[in-house]
């Protein structure tokens, strides 16, 4: 071989081809969130854990009951990136954020869609926007916008 | 670690790490083959007296299943070997390692680890090891988590940006020395430092760790075999790992519960510690860090700079623990803790306490 000659190269495309079911517990939250509704489950104490797991992951207790929580809610926290990362479902500057949302006692993770930083504070409250086409999967949540932008539209 | 067992006294007496920006032209095997041979020749061993060899290393990072494979060419073809890898830091490799030794049938082993992030996006790749249904999906680099983490703290009123700044500012004083040191600086001002533009706000490009290539690579022996190998061996007086939930919205993010018990369990409290190294990938892990193992004055924290300085996946544990031997080894210091870190925002933690005799 040359020195000049280029080394060999070859496309290679990391594939996961499995499917998997989502369960009793995963599996109900992503059918809400097809009809565009958010579930909880119930923990031991009362509590309410959004996003809903089979398992309690403070007690490990198996949890069982589900029920609706609002759509709206308080940013716990919050941080902002740009650019958008390339694998995720934005492709605009955004913020990312831990949500409560009413009725919920945890925080979940997802996109608050504001123009900049400075449109961003803890303890802001948001509420939800949703894809048209929904089909059981996170990002059938747009992600989430001001509450009062949302009463203003 | 419980007294109610027998246990085996197991020191690090020899290690080898190199790190640097970008590895060009030098794969994983050839960085490897230098330090395993560097570090099996300064305690004066071949591979056939290898008793244990466990390495770790990301597939996930490679984009190949098995990829250690490869990467044992390094350790030499021939003789066969006894040997297990870890989807983890080489400090969990190490503490497999230890535990291979306690059960009595090997007294000594090799332990390596490596990454190569400038080949993709580790930020990126990190988000694979999240929740696979409700977190994965959305694909949060692993500095925008922990600029959750760093903004929850700010809130709480723990910390304030300037004391961020004052560890990156640690870190990179620190690093001057350190030959593997990637970002160092020898002159750099709080104001320079605190003028930067937020990058995963709150957190500056110096808050955030430098991403680096490298490898880490330490030789364990126990009992007679480690004091007739080593003039001064680092001995591991205890080592634990715990864990936190892998949920984000269940844990206080201000805190890392599992990095505070690991701490406990390993003897944290039973003397005093000239130096920790501690594993954080900002300068707010690191103020948690501090007030979970309850660091005080009298001890130096990061000497080397830490993973703020050069952080290499995989590698950025093992390296904190060949610190903090290689300093016991050569009579600087007496007694060190070295820390490891996995998963998001602090998830979890192994610790490890060395001493020499």
């Amino acid at each position: 071989m040359s020195e000049t000659e280029e080394p060999l190269r070859a496309e290679l495309t990391v594939e996961y081809p499995f499917t998997r079911t989502t369960g009793d517990v995963i599996g109900a939250f992503m059918t809400g969130l097809r009809e565009k509704r958010i579930f909880g489950i119930k923990r031991q104490d009362g509590g309410v854990l959004v996003p809903p797991l089979e398992y309690d992951p403070v007690s490990s207790e198996p949890l069982t009951e589900m029920l609706e929580v609002s759509q709206s809610g308080v940013v716990d926290t919050w941080t902002w990136v740009d650019p958008p990362r390339p694998q995720s479902p934005w492709n605009v500057p955004h913020a990312l954020a831990l949500i409560r949302l009413d009725g919920a006692d945890t925080s979940m993770l997802h996109a608050v869609l504001v123009d900049s930083p400075s449109d961003m504070s803890t303890g802001m409250r948001v509420t939800a926007i949703w894809e048209e086409e929904r089909v059981g999967h996170i990002a059938d949540l747009t992600g989430f916008v001001k509450e009062v932008e949302e009463s203003d539209s | 670690m419980s007294k109610s067992h027998n246990f085996r006294d197991i020191a690090v007496i020899s290690v080898a790490s190199h790190q640097t920006k970008i590895l060009s032209q030098v794969n994983e095997v050839q960085l490897m083959a230098d330090l395993i041979s560097r570090s099996r020749n300064s305690a004066g061993l071949k591979q056939e007296e290898i008793g244990f060899t466990c390495s770790g290393s990301s597939d996930f990072l490679a984009g190949q299943a098995f990829s250690f494979v490869h990467t044992l060419d390094a350790v030499g073809a021939v003789p066969p070997i006894s040997e297990s890898h870890v989807e983890m830091d080489g400090a969990f490799a190490l503490y497999e390692a230890w535990v291979k030794l306690q059960i009595g049938e090997v007294d000594t082993a090799l332990v390596y680890s490596y990454g190569k992030p400038s080949a993709g996006s580790v930020i990126d790749v990190l988000a694979t090891q999240l929740d696979p249904y409700y977190v994965s999906p959305l694909w949060p680099d692993c500095f925008s988590l922990a600029g959750l983490q760093a903004r929850s703290l700010l809130d709480k009123g723990s910390i304030s940006l300037e004391r961020m700044s004052e560890v990156a500012m640690r870190s990179q004083k620190n690093a001057f020395d350190n030959p593997n040191g990637v970002r160092s600086s020898e002159d750099i001002s709080l104001d320079d430092l605190m003028s930067e533009p937020a990058i995963a706000d709150p957190l500056r490009k110096s808050d955030l760790s430098e991403i680096a290539d490298g490898g880490c690579a330490v030789i364990l022996a126990a009992d007679n075999k480690a004091d007739s190998l080593c003039d001064r061996p680092a001995w591991i007086k205890g080592i634990d790992h715990r864990i936190d939930s892998h949920t984000l919205g269940a844990r206080d993010l201000t805190r890392s519960p599992s990095a505070s018990l690991a701490a406990e369990k390993a003897g944290r409290n039973s003397d005093r510690l000239d130096i920790a190294e501690i594993h954080g990938i900002t300068s707010a892990q690191e103020l948690i860090l501090e007030k979970e193992f309850a660091l005080e004055d009298e001890t130096k924290i990061n000497p080397s700079g830490g993973a703020l300085a050069s952080d290499t996946v995989m590698a950025s544990g093992l390296i904190r623990i060949a610190e903090v031997a290689s300093r016991i080894i050569s009579g600087q210091v007496d007694r060190g803790l070295a820390h490891a870190t996995s998963g998001p925002c602090l998830q979890q933690n192994l610790v490890c306490i060395m001493e020499g005799k």
